[in-house]
């Protein structure tokens, strides 16, 4: 039984049903509508440091690009390539060591002088003292992701109920023995929480407290460029040294990105505000200040639409992935912040394997549910830098 | 930042000319912003004013209303009781914490050509105001059919402003299609303009409007009107097919010739068919209110008796968000006149919430014109509904999204390979509505064609999900980093610090 039909549960179940688990979907609205609707489609390793979500985005990247690789072309999968940039010395020096870091873990990166750049990106400001490019990096439709993934799953026997919210949990003393929903009681041998930014209130209906919590973010959405005007998804260097907090406040980043349709997609902003939908001005018009920054042709160009949606965070920025030992029967896939999609597929695979009670690719115990509730592993306070906000 | 307006009126048709007036002359301080160069809206588009001899009056079909009108508004902004500001257009509406509301505004495309605009060299771009009159009108809605992205294929209202506002004739020999009284000014309009007009195409009965003989009693003034435009169809000689549809637009490059068909008894277009040569097809399916503004704002909305989707308000204009007045079409379609009246009465009622108890009689009677010409809207929206299951129609290969050239088969194999059961998840799954016109020409289609896929009416947070824009017009990311700097939202400062 997964709860939530966003890109995470549809990998879930898709991976589930794989492995010969009978697996139903139950989701509150629209499959894809919440924050797997509210991105920019990101499979990132580049804004990762050395550490578990690394191994975990590098574990995904391969069950992206091999597991699923029959499929890419449905998401419209695309290894573009990341373009980090630094437009000071000290910049360029400190994104030096984090790539030996990172190439250490078997990160691809290649090392690219200013004069370089815009060998990458003929409108990048001249500004720039140089950057790193990461092939690795890459991107996908997030809905198309979800609707496939959601399709293949039901090919393998899977069940998908839109439309349906989880009220409560079936108990048998301390074992969670199914969900009671809005269509009815629908007993499972395990119940799989992949609520997303709302996971919190789920695991509470089971008397788990999880810390999920919003965090806003803004997309701008250009008119449409000519094609190849902007190759490559570019960010600016300096936010991978300076985003540690976990500040309410607002916080900008530029992310500028060009798809296939010509638009520009331009992120990313992160507050929190609760689940707040009014506008910001003071977000938009940073978003717009800083693309131009990196791009100054950008100056001219018009917005069409703009987007918002919270991504699901922890207070370590690491996911939640695996059982639940407070509530025996209920698991848990969420929390990935700004890089959902990039993990889910391998969360999907990871979680799956769980269930079906085999020994999981990746050591687990980083992402356990019950890590916050005082001296667990993985709750020390002090990760050294915060890499997770600064996605999109 | 200057001191705020009593209010700000956005929109300068009927009603938002008739409010910007009213609340001028009832002593509050208005601003007035309109996307447009020369006051009068869609509906009293005329002729650019800086090329017309003097007092040439040809086009100006609000005649007397909007004369007087536009000459209070000169004499207003003349002595500043009204800052008019022509050829801007609001992007960003937002409401502040002390309650006050900001409008960004932006260049149109069109300058500012009227005489009574009196505007400085560097125009503002944001207005501030204590109350907010939105009366930002509607546009022709459309439904999709074979052909209809073949150049000569236009909305009914863009052959209606070529003629108005720039006497252009958009073609020799004009089909006109489509439901509803307005189809038949458009065809007589270009018939006097010398264009041949092979066909009214009628969906609905003719003078459906007869058959609520209580609403049509309700508005002479109407019943005229449309006795006059059955003469001049007449003395034009042009055919006026009812119950008929086209069913595809034909032509190799642009439009040659339509193939429509008489609906049969069952609603669909089973009935005898006929080719009608064209260069020009003129179509029209009523109106779709813009609602960008008052969405952004939050003000709640429901499904009209013609399925769009409008602003509730009360018996006073009043919107649910606080100090937000609503009229014309975006409360619900219906003309200039009930326009009009809805602008003066939240002008009045304005004024008079701000301790004017001059307006009391005035508000009496003008409510009761509101409540007429509603009556009569209803009635009209009854006689000429969009045909239902109108999605059946369709084949798979008909572009439902002309900017991003979705087809209905696309929409089909999203809703029935991929789950797509509402408009919302359509678009994200097959892009209708994601390119320049942001779903503004498709977004009724889509929204019809998400729930007759999926067995189920149209309901209002169907169009919603499409209906919501920020921003409400595109506008430059120059102009939008501008606002980092007055906001202090930090983008400036580290600009300087990236390139230091």
């Amino acid at each position: 039984m997964v709860v939530g039909a966003g890109v995470v549960g549809a990998a879930a179940a898709y991976f589930a049903a794989l492995a010969g688990l009978r697996v139903t979907v139950v989701e509150r609205g629209a499959p894809g509508g919440g924050t797997s609707s509210a991105g920019e489609g990101n499979l990132l390793v580049s804004d990762k440091e050395p550490g578990p979500e690394l191994d975990l985005a590098l574990h995904s990247q391969r069950t992206w690009r091999e597991d699923l690789a029959e499929h890419a072309g449905q998401w419209e999968f695309e290894s573009k390539g990341g373009l980090v940039v630094a437009s000071t010395g000290d910049g360029v020096a400190s994104l030096r060591e984090l790539t030996a870091h990172q190439r250490a873990c078997g990160v691809e990166v290649v090392q690219v002088a200013g004069a370089e750049l815009r060998g990458y990106e003929p409108h990048l400001s001249e500004d720039l003292a140089g950057g790193a490019f990461y092939p690795q990096d890459a991107q996908l439709q997030p809905m198309l992701a979800v609707a496939h993934l959601l399709r293949l799953a039901r090919g393998l026997g899977a069940s998908v109920c839109p439309h349906t919210e989880v009220t409560g949990f079936l108990r048998d003393g301390d074992r969670v023995t199914g969900v009671i929903t809005t269509g009815g009681d629908l007993p499972a041998g395990a119940v799989l929480n992949a609520a997303g930014t709302w996971a919190g209130q789920v695991a509470a209906l089971a008397g788990v407290p999880l810390p999920v919590h919003p965090r806003r973010g803004f997309v701008l959405v250009t008119e449409p460029l000519p094609a190849r005007t902007i190759r490559h998804k570019v960010y600016a260097a300096e936010y991978v040294g300076d985003v540690a907090s976990s500040d309410a406040a607002l916080q900008t980043s530029p992310v500028v990105e060009g798809t296939r349709a010509g638009t520009v997609l331009i992120g990313a902003s992160r507050e929190r505000v609760g689940f707040d939908r009014t506008v910001s001005v003071p977000a938009l018009g940073a978003l717009a200040s800083k693309a131009i920054a990196l791009f100054p042709m950008l100056r001219q160009v018009r917005l069409m639409r703009t987007y918002l949606g919270f991504r699901p965070y922890c207070p370590d920025h690491l996911p939640v992935i695996g059982a639940d030992p407070r509530a025996p029967g209920l698991w848990h896939a969420c929390g990935h912040e700004g890089a959902g999609i990039g993990l889910a597929a391998g969360t999907g695979k990871l979680i799956a394997q769980a269930l079906a009670g085999r020994e999981p690719d990746l050591d687990l115990a980083a992402f356990a549910p019950e890590r916050f509730s005082g001296g667990a592993p993985g709750s020390s306070p002090g990760r050294p830098r915060d890499t997770g906000e600064a996605r999109p | 930042m200057p001191h705020p307006h009593d209010v700000a009126v956005v929109g300068a048709g009927p009603a938002g000319l008739a409010a910007a007036v009213e609340a001028a002359e009832a002593g509050l301080d208005v601003a007035l912003v309109d996307a447009a160069g020369q006051p009068g809206g869609q509906y009293w588009r005329h002729f650019d004013e800086r090329h017309a001899a003097p007092g040439d009056a040809r086009g100006l079909p609000g005649g007397p209303v909007f004369t007087d009108l536009r000459a209070r508004l000169r004499a207003l902004s003349g002595s500043g009781r009204v800052r008019y500001l022509p050829g801007r257009q609001v992007w960003l509406a937002t409401r502040d914490d002390d309650g006050t509301f900001t409008l960004r505004t932006t260049a149109t495309v069109s300058a500012p050509v009227s005489a009574a605009a009196s505007v400085p060299v560097s125009a503002p771009e944001s207005v501030t105001a204590r109350a907010l009159i939105l009366c930002p009108g509607g546009y022709d809605r459309q439904l999709p059919v074979p052909g209809w992205d073949l150049p000569g294929v236009m909305a009914a209202g863009g052959v209606q402003a070529l003629l108005k506002g720039h006497r252009t004739l958009a073609g020799k020999r004009a089909v006109v299609a489509g439901t509803g009284p307005f189809l038949l000014p458009v065809a007589t309009g270009l018939a006097r303009a010398g264009a041949a007009v092979a066909a009214v195409v009628e969906a609905n009965g003719t003078l459906g409007w007869s058959r609520d003989p209580r609403g049509a009693v309700s508005a002479p003034g109407k019943g005229v009107e449309a006795l006059r435009y059955a003469a001049s169809m007449a003395r034009h000689r042009i055919p006026y097919r009812t119950g008929t549809v086209i069913r595809e637009v034909l032509g190799d490059g642009r439009v040659e010739a339509v193939r429509t068909a008489v609906l049969a008894r069952d609603g669909r277009p089973a009935g005898p068919e006929r080719e009608i040569a064209a260069d020009l097809v003129a179509l029209g399916w009523g109106f779709t209110p813009s609602l960008e503004l008052p969405l952004m704002l939050g003000a709640r909305t429901r499904l009209d008796l013609d399925g769009s989707l409008v602003v509730v308000v009360d018996a006073l204009q009043r919107s649910s968000v606080e100090g937000v007045y609503v009229a014309g079409e975006a409360t619900g379609v219906g003309g200039a006149a009930l326009a009009v009246a809805e602008g003066r009465l939240s002008a009045l009622a304005l004024a008079a919430s701000t301790g004017d108890p001059a307006g009391t009689a005035a508000i009496r009677r003008v409510r009761r014109r509101i409540r007429r010409a509603r009556r009569f809207a209803a009635a009209m929206h009854r006689a000429y509904p969009v045909p239902a299951g109108w999605p059946r129609w369709l084949p798979d290969s008909a572009v439902v999204c002309r900017c991003e050239e979705v087809t209905y088969g696309d929409l089909r194999h999203a809703h029935a390979d991929l789950g797509a059961t509402d408009p919302r998840t359509l678009k994200m799954l097959a892009r209708p509505g994601m390119g320049w016109c942001q779903g503004r020409i498709c977004g009724f289609a889509t929204a019809g064609i998400a729930s007759c896929l999926s067995g189920r009416p149209s309901t209002a947070e169907d169009l919603r999900a499409l209906s919501g824009r920020t921003p409400a017009a595109p506008v430059r990311l120059g102009e939008l980093a501008a606002l980092a700097e007055e906001t202090g939202g930090g983008g400036p400062a580290e600009e300087t610090g990236g390139s230091s």
